[in-house]
């Protein structure tokens, strides 16, 4: 493969909202380390974690007021990136800064753009709204994983795995069985699955707590880079729940974003979050728990495929029927790399 | 981040010229370079009377990918740097090295006044058009002799417009930088480029309106100062040496090749490791460097000698050799 497998020009999850707080924070997105940290006024920054000086990282020293001061030399930067101090002289080197790198805290987490400033537009956000709402509920998580991120995509987009990995807790024949119908436009692929005038599963049917037949859907949203929302649930049939109206049914959404760290390897962050029964600790805990032992069956897979690629790095995937989805969301990776290759992530001011 | 300081051959794509005295030259480096950040620069190594010497300029776009365009303005009392760069012509071979950033744009301002002298046009000409086509509140102050002297006059008014304002010096239009600099946001920034004189009317101006120094960027090489170059004479009791320093050479370089042990980074008067005692001074010497303080500069008890040179006089300098 030549060329990193993710776009700069894009915007990447950092860290949940709540890890960015009184200290400092390393991360690596794409390639670059960085510290993450508030300003006095809450919002949040993000700095190269290496001091302009020896580069040791900067993520090593200690946070002062709104200043980063470094653990070596006590060089210290302020949230602009720019160095206000230097020992041992009257004055400060006019050039001494480290890079800033323009963040949005927007759904419960940190954004951060990577690629040219001037294109970070926030509205480009992946839209995870559902994890920073308070009529739904949920409960979070994030953790590195040692495979490149679009493994991961791979694996949310081509549910057909649950009945081989996850035989043993989510998997069935049913889900497997219903037709379903993949679209892409610029920036998305939708993978949709409605299943109508069924018997609700046992989980579905005690959760929504009504008798009768019910329409399940399964529609799951891939936004470009690295972002996967599955939106799951039912409603008793003729509600309306397929022309829109979920009113009288129940829903669970599984967030997820993957940041690439390296191409080997990337942070995964994921929630699930769900709009009935709120207010029910054990509920979220025991969805969570339920997540958590289905998302460490696909971990081991993940990662043993990377190791694999690893030991065969003259070899390239095979595609089958349901990877479709899969080859359309790296489709619309490859033409945002493409844009950016040969001439970096920055868009150069043309001369007359 | 310092970028590794290997050097890549390039190749003279096209030349024409920019504005008076101004050339504006499109290399291909042979090694795939990123496209430049608005406010990089490339350091070229020219030849100047039959020696490689290194000399920086600023990365004004990229005309295509994988090329970088600079401008260089044609000094008669500069160090030779800009005659090379001026006779360069298609085809032509030079050693260069890849895009560094030292004058970064912050894109999170409310604010922004970018200010340009002259030729320090070329780092502001990126920084004003990425700023303008994000929408962010930018003014572009630009002076030099007249219009005739400005490079990308007619990109900057296009995109501009009413934001881009002209002074030209020979008709007596003053830049009034405290009204420009008092008119910012609380946490704008500015940035300046521009001969000596103007970075620090900028610093003073950017002081009489109660700004933090730290929202204050400048750029300089250090090759103006408030005086044209001369030739001078350095004395070094210490080793017994008597060093003459020509008006289109530095006090490092004559004493380095004097044989005089030197230790020196930057070469553009900011890191302050080519700084020596002075002992005699009998007249004015033209600090150009951005490393000694101002209360520094006047009690003049020491020169960085990459960039600040004697006027009207000899110097008499100590060194640390024991």
């Amino acid at each position: 493969m030549s060329g990193p497998s993710f776009p700069e020009n894009a915007w990447y999850a950092a860290a949940w909202a709540r890890h960015v707080a009184e200290d400092l924070l390393p991360r690596q997105v794409v390639d670059r380390k960085v510290v993450l940290y508030r300003r006095g006024d809450g919002r949040a920054v993000a700095l190269d974690d290496a001091c302009w000086h020896r580069l040791l990282p900067l993520s090593m020293g200690r946070l002062d007021g709104e200043d980063v001061v470094c653990g070596y030399h006590g060089l210290r930067y302020g949230p602009d990136g720019r160095c206000v101090f230097m020992p041992s002289q009257e004055t400060v080197n006019p050039s001494a800064h480290v890079r800033t790198y323009p963040v949005v805290e927007e759904h419960g987490m940190v954004w951060l753009w990577p690629g040219d400033p001037a294109l970070a537009d926030p509205a480009t956000v992946p839209d995870l709204s559902l994890a920073a709402r308070p009529d739904w509920a949920g409960r979070d998580r994030d953790y590195p994983l040692a495979c490149n991120y679009q493994l991961v995509v791979d694996n949310l987009l081509d549910l057909t795995h649950e009945t081989f990995v996850h035989a043993g807790s989510i998997g069935n024949a049913a889900v497997a069985e219903a037709p379903f119908e993949t679209t892409h436009s610029g920036r998305e692929v939708v993978l949709t699955r409605w299943m109508l005038g069924i018997e609700a599963p046992p989980f579905f049917a005690k959760h929504l707590g009504r008798p009768g037949p019910v329409d399940r859907w399964q529609i799951i949203r891939y936004q470009a880079p690295s972002t996967v929302t599955i939106d799951v649930g039912v409603a008793p049939t003729g509600t309306g729940a397929p022309d829109g109206d979920r009113s009288q049914g129940i829903t669970m959404q599984v967030l997820h974003t993957v940041t690439p760290s390296t191409e080997g390897t990337c942070r995964f962050f994921w929630k699930l979050v769900r709009n009935y029964s709120l207010e029910d600790q054990a509920l979220t805990d025991g969805l969570f728990a339920d997540s958590e032992s289905v998302l460490a069956e696909d971990r081991v897979v993940l990662e043993a495929q990377q190791h694999a690629l690893d030991d065969h790095p003259d070899k390239v995937f095979y595609n089958l029927n349901i990877d479709a989805a899969a080859m359309w969301a790296r489709q619309l990776v490859t033409a945002m790399t493409a844009a950016e290759s040969g001439s970096g992530s920055f868009a150069a001011p043309s001369v007359r | 981040m310092r970028q590794d300081g290997a050097w890549t051959t390039a190749t003279v794509k096209a030349v024409a010229d920019a504005a008076r005295d101004v050339r504006q030259i499109d290399l291909e480096p042979d090694m795939p370079v990123a496209r430049p950040e608005p406010g990089s620069h490339i350091d070229v190594i020219a030849q100047v009377h039959g020696r490689p010497e290194r000399r920086s300029y600023s990365v004004v776009a990229a005309p295509a990918p994988g090329q970088l365009r600079i401008a260089v303005k044609q000094l008669s009392d500069g160090r030779g740097g800009s005659t090379f760069m001026g006779r360069l012509t298609v085809g032509d071979q030079l050693l260069v090295s890849r895009p560094q950033h030292l004058f970064r744009l912050a894109y999170d301002a409310p604010g922004y006044v970018l200010v340009a002298g002259g030729i320090g046009i070329t780092p502001i000409y990126g920084m004003a058009l990425s700023l303008a086509r994000r929408g962010a509140p930018v003014r572009l102050l630009y002076t030099a002799r007249s219009t005739a002297d400005m490079p990308f006059l007619d990109k900057l008014r296009d995109v501009l417009g009413d934001a881009l304002e002209l002074f030209s010096s020979s008709q007596g239009q003053r830049l009034l930088l405290p009204d420009a600099f008092g008119g910012l946001p609380a946490d704008g920034l500015a940035y300046v480029c521009g001969p000596l004189r103007l970075q620090v009317a900028a610093r003073e101006a950017w002081e009489s309106v109660g700004r933090p120094a730290r929202l204050l960027r400048t750029e300089s090489f250090g090759s103006s100062g408030r005086f044209p170059a001369e030739a001078f004479t350095v004395r070094i009791p210490r080793l017994d040496k008597t060093v003459e320093v020509p008006s289109d050479r530095t006090i490092l370089d004559a004493l380095l090749e004097a044989g005089v042990p030197m230790i020196a980074d930057c070469l553009r008067g900011e890191c302050g490791l080519c700084v020596l005692p002075v002992l005699a001074a009998a007249g004015i010497v033209d600090h150009r460097d951005a490393f000694l303080s101002p209360a520094q500069q006047l009690e003049n008890a020491a020169i960085c000698t990459c960039v600040s040179r004697a006027v009207g006089c000899d110097l008499v300098l100590d060194t640390f050799d024991r």
